[in-house]
């Protein structure tokens, strides 16, 4: 069983146009959506729903206003300033502030506050024309995204296992905190897409970083490579220098955008110079995770 | 006034007009780059660092000498940084969320705080105005606690000295880019018309528009895409502040580092527009403004 993962650290830079297509030319395989936060896979991969199950993670403190003295404590206590007083002297929890660490309800001299579980979003098992995909979608606002994450992984894990399918190819989210660190666990490959720009270049130096910390083997692709042949060329001697393997170079090509309007992968359309070098990338990435 | 610009979507143009906003604005103004994961802002702004500190939060250390292996601590903790293992209890500091519980709770007073690091904050100018960014440590998981304490450093340093806040926001729809937007005066939401753009656009309104604040929308990239991005707003009442045109110039002048008001005396003005709609907005004249 084989995982690769792709992600930018910069979002923008073609991650899921690009794993579409991967999972177009990729055999034997689950897809998962692992952008919980705003997925956009499912967006070109139209799933049909096999299953649905909710997804429920933390607690949120809710104070009983029947049985609240209103002494304070909790506001004191509470380190996030999700306790409010209001002018008539009763307190409230800002539920978008609380960070369901339970301190007010352990202390509450009175027993008044409530702490009941959170759904914060739903996950799914699904067929596409591609095969098997696990996604989810976390509820706007929401936190315990690092946890959805592991969980699609388990599952999709699981999935490949019964289905008896040898590689699971991922979509990340953009950055470098608690979604990206809990997607890359157990990934053999992350494929990091950059673009030359400062930032492209900025942040994949962040992400790279990032994978070396958890010793994950990384592949770069230069998107839209042409755009500017200078940070192209820096790119690459960053990436030499690093051991890095370029895997593509891939041209600026609006033909990006109107596979999104056909809500198709870019290699389902007719054949170009970016499906060409597409399929080469796609190639290289298989040779690294023999 | 403080302004947020924010976006579902990654690399739909944020740093863009941020950036692009910053260099026209003519009073007082503090920028922030509050995309502690991945800060861009500096790459087009180049300020002139004057400060770099580090910033921690207070973690557990545990005197197992004194620990009466009650469990107290074990059974509070809501993130599973204390756990009671047989005869041992453990601390797993890089889980810990700073809530001091199990500090407040220790009987033995075994535990006492310690730090932990989340990364760097700098601060500097950039051309007249004030800047100031945040970067997560490599390997830190939690970008909010970082995020408040630029954020107090923001409001101590408002209330000293009163300006506008320009803040750039995280990519995304759950706490961190929630962190970012929760106590500004208006947020300008950056989107393409791509189908991407939209589908993360119309997550980021779900997302923001309980907080009962100002929005208005930019959208980059025009003319790339779909329409349904207008019906929307249109039939949200979100205005629409700003159309930036597709232009491969535009994203050339990006790749350079370039702020892209620089590009043409066209989208200076633009930006320039954008600023004054923004303040109509936060007077409570958005109402007015339309994309026509």
């Amino acid at each position: 069983m084989r995982e690769i993962l792709i992600i930018s650290g910069k979002g923008g830079t073609g991650k899921t146009s690009l794993t579409a297509a991967f999972a177009h030319l990729a055999k034997n395989k689950v897809l998962c959506d692992l952008d919980v936060d705003a997925p956009d896979l499912h967006l070109l991969l139209a799933p049909e729903h096999e299953s649905e199950v909710e997804f429920w993670a933390g607690n949120e403190a809710r104070i009983d206003q029947d049985t609240c003295q209103q002494c304070g404590l909790c506001r004191e206590m509470c380190r996030y300033g999700a306790v409010i007083e209001h002018d008539d002297g009763h307190f409230s929890v800002d539920s978008l502030r609380c960070e369901g660490c339970k301190v007010c309800v352990s202390f509450c001299p009175d027993e008044a506050i409530e702490f009941p579980e959170k759904h914060c979003g739903q996950w799914y098992i699904s067929s596409t024309r591609f095969g098997a995909m696990v996604h989810a979608r976390l509820f706007p606002g929401e936190e315990n995204s690092g946890r959805l994450v592991a969980l699609l992984k388990q599952e999709a894990k699981k999935l490949a296992e019964e289905r008896h399918l040898d590689l699971i190819l991922s979509d990340g989210a953009p950055g470098i905190g608690c979604p990206v660190i809990s997607s890359l666990s157990g990934t053999d490959l992350a494929v990091l897409v950059t673009e030359p720009t400062p930032s492209g270049r900025h942040d994949l130096e962040r992400v790279a970083s990032l994978c070396d910390h958890f010793k994950v083997a990384t592949a770069v692709i230069i998107n839209k490579f042409d755009l500017n042949s200078e940070q192209t060329a820096s790119i690459e001697g960053f990436c030499r220098e690093k051991n890095y393997p370029v895997v593509g170079k891939l041209p600026h090509d609006k033909v990006i955008t109107e596979a999104m309007v056909q809500r198709l992968a870019v290699t389902e359309l007719a054949e170009t110079g970016l499906s060409l070098e597409i399929e080469k990338t796609w190639q290289k990435i298989m040779q690294l995770v023999p | 006034m403080i302004v947020t610009v924010a976006s579902g979507k990654g690399g739909t143009g944020k740093t863009t007009v941020t950036a692009s906003l910053a260099t026209i604005w003519q009073s007082k103004l503090l920028t922030v780059d509050l995309d502690v994961e991945e800060p861009n802002l500096h790459l087009f702004l180049h300020p002139e660092i004057e400060t770099t500190s580090t910033a921690e939060m207070e973690i557990p250390v545990l005197d197992l000498s004194k620990c009466s292996l009650c469990g107290k601590c074990a059974e509070l903790c809501q993130f599973k940084a204390i756990t009671m293992m047989g005869k041992f209890l453990m601390t797993f500091p890089d889980m810990c969320h700073g809530c001091g519980g199990c500090l407040a709770i220790c009987p033995d007073g075994a535990l006492s705080p310690g730090r932990r690091e989340l990364g760097e904050i700098i601060r500097g100018r950039a051309g007249k105005a004030d800047f100031i960014m945040g970067r997560i440590r490599i390997g830190e998981a939690m970008t909010p606690p970082l995020m408040n304490i630029i954020k107090d450093e923001v409001a101590a340093t408002i209330r000293e000295n009163p300006m506008d806040v320009l803040i750039d926001a995280p990519p995304g729809v759950s706490c961190p880019a929630v962190t970012s937007v929760i106590d500004s005066d208006v947020i300008v939401l950056v989107t393409d018309s791509t189908p991407f753009g939209f589908h993360d656009f119309v997550l980021a309104w779900e997302a923001f528009s309980p907080f009962g604040k100002p929005m208005g929308v930019v959208i980059n990239r025009a003319g790339l895409g779909a329409s349904e991005i207008y019906r929307f707003c249109a039939d949200k009442s979100l205005p629409v502040l700003a159309e930036i045109p597709y232009d491969r110039a535009i994203a050339e002048a990006y790749s350079k580092g370039q702020v892209i008001t620089t590009v043409s005396e066209n989208l200076r003005e633009l930006f320039v527009t954008l600023k004054q709609q923004i303040e109509n907005l936060a007077a409570g004249a958005g109402q007015e403004a339309d994309h026509a």
